[in-house]
């Protein structure tokens, strides 16, 4: 017992590296904000642009979500961040996160929001265009309305998951929370700014899983 | 970028890095999978007080960022006179993580199964763990294969974690292999190999979601 509290409760480094933590903290809500602005605003503006069925689009956009799909963002990031240099593109990490992470949510974002665009009733385009709107006018407000909404649970699960991949970041040394972390267990040789950074990751994403659930149970198409 | 030279100098770096990546992925994936089943099955039929315990469980570990829950492993348990091998305690973080995952989508298929399935089984003298073996547990599965197949790409994917902890799977090879040979192609071969290994998986998972959600309307 004495020694749970002596390594992962010691009160004076929590006392210490707590304004270290904060101020990763804000960095880390800072990329994931940014992530599901740009993702979300990408991968919709994508399944729309899909929805128009020119080949050529539909292909290029199919190819960027696989792609981004397929490969592991800790990777993309990698890539991004020592690769693209040599080719005369230098991006900070901050950057290089906030980038492959908005792209990764947008190709998740555009295939779930597409999902629900082709699951809407044949029947509802039909109506919309009868009744003299245009194509994009039905997409835009008679289509994409009820396919969202379709969509809200597993869009929900994803913006949830993209936000812990934030924690990748500490990997290209950008401070956010799991690097101050890391930084301050190295300082202190004791692995109480960790049990506290983990602290503060549950905190943080429990009440939005248990949210999730709620949503889940109000938007749930089956049954 | 892109000289033979470096490609040919990076073979063997990434087939070892490769291999690695694929053990790693066939330890994980049966363990979370198998566990998974465990946790979900008691989520979905256990008694009350071990059911509230699961979904503490499920919804612990699906807050617990996956790379946060590998440096915890890694770097604290040790002080706690914990020291595993880096291969098992990887393995032990992503099974808790991914287990969390797989329980809760298993429960969710367990529970979309009329009652009266398990009734009727019943009834014709199956006991209750035969009932959930050949009758529930067989359509609940099905029920959600998408989601089960997406879990089990994202496990695979995060196999690629471990390069934090010095396992050298894909990425971290690829990143030696790009220290030696001043570089970075490897990187860019590591990212093509992830891709032509998931890319049919992925297809495979657009294709089966997009069915789920037109069946359902």
């Amino acid at each position: 017992m004495n020694a749970i509290l002596q390594y992962f409760f010691d009160w004076d480094i929590i006392v210490k590296s707590f304004p270290f933590l904060l101020k990763g903290l804000v960095t880390t809500l800072i990329i994931a904000a940014l992530t599901i602005v740009f993702g979300l605003a990408l991968g919709l503006l994508l399944a729309c642009l899909r929805a128009f069925h020119i080949r050529l689009v539909n292909l290029a956009i199919i190819i960027f979500a696989d792609v981004l799909r397929s490969i592991p963002a800790l990777v993309l990031l990698i890539v991004v961040y020592f690769a693209l240099p040599e080719i005369g593109i230098r991006l900070s990490g901050f950057v290089a996160v906030v980038l492959v992470l908005s792209l990764v949510m947008a190709a998740f974002a555009e295939e779930i929001i597409w999902s629900g665009i082709i699951a809407v009733d044949q029947g509802q385009w039909e109506a919309g265009r009868s009744t003299g709107l245009t194509f994009t006018q039905t997409l835009g407000s008679i289509v994409l309305l009820q396919a969202v909404q379709m969509v809200i649970p597993p869009l929900t699960n994803k913006m949830i998951n993209i936000t812990k991949n934030t924690a990748l970041a500490s990997v290209i040394s950008v401070s956010e929370m799991l690097n101050q972390a890391s930084s301050q267990q190295a300082l202190y040789a004791n692995p109480t700014p960790l049990t506290l950074a983990a602290i503060l990751y549950v905190a943080l994403f429990f009440p939005l899983v248990l949210l999730s659930r709620r949503i889940e149970a109000r938007y749930s198409v089956v049954r | 970028m892109f000289s033979l030279d470096a490609i040919s100098q990076a073979m063997p770096y990434l087939k070892y890095g490769l291999i690695t990546t694929l053990w790693l992925g066939a330890i994980i994936l049966p363990l979370a999978f198998l566990a998974g089943l465990l946790v979900g099955i008691v989520a979905a039929k256990g008694a009350r007080p071990v059911r509230l315990l699961t979904f503490v469980y499920i919804d612990f570990f699906r807050s617990f960022p996956p790379l946060v829950l590998i440096i915890f492993v890694f770097y604290a348990l040790p002080f706690l006179g914990l020291r595993l091998p880096e291969v098992p305690a990887f393995a032990l973080a992503m099974t808790l993580n991914g287990s969390s995952y797989f329980a809760e989508i298993i429960r969710a298929g367990i529970l979309s199964i009329p009652k009266g399935q398990t009734e009727a089984a019943r009834s014709t003298g199956l006991s209750a763990t035969s009932t959930m073996i050949y009758v529930v547990l067989p359509q609940a599965l099905r029920n959600v294969l998408p989601p089960l197949l997406s879990n089990s790409i994202e496990l695979f994917k995060a196999t690629s974690l471990a390069s934090v902890v010095a396992i050298a799977e894909l990425l971290r090879s690829a990143r030696i292999a790009q220290g030696v040979t001043f570089d970075s192609t490897p990187l860019v071969l590591a990212a093509l190999i992830y891709l032509v290994i998931l890319w049919p998986c992925v297809r495979i998972l657009s294709r089966l979601e997009r069915n789920d959600l037109k069946a359902i309307r």
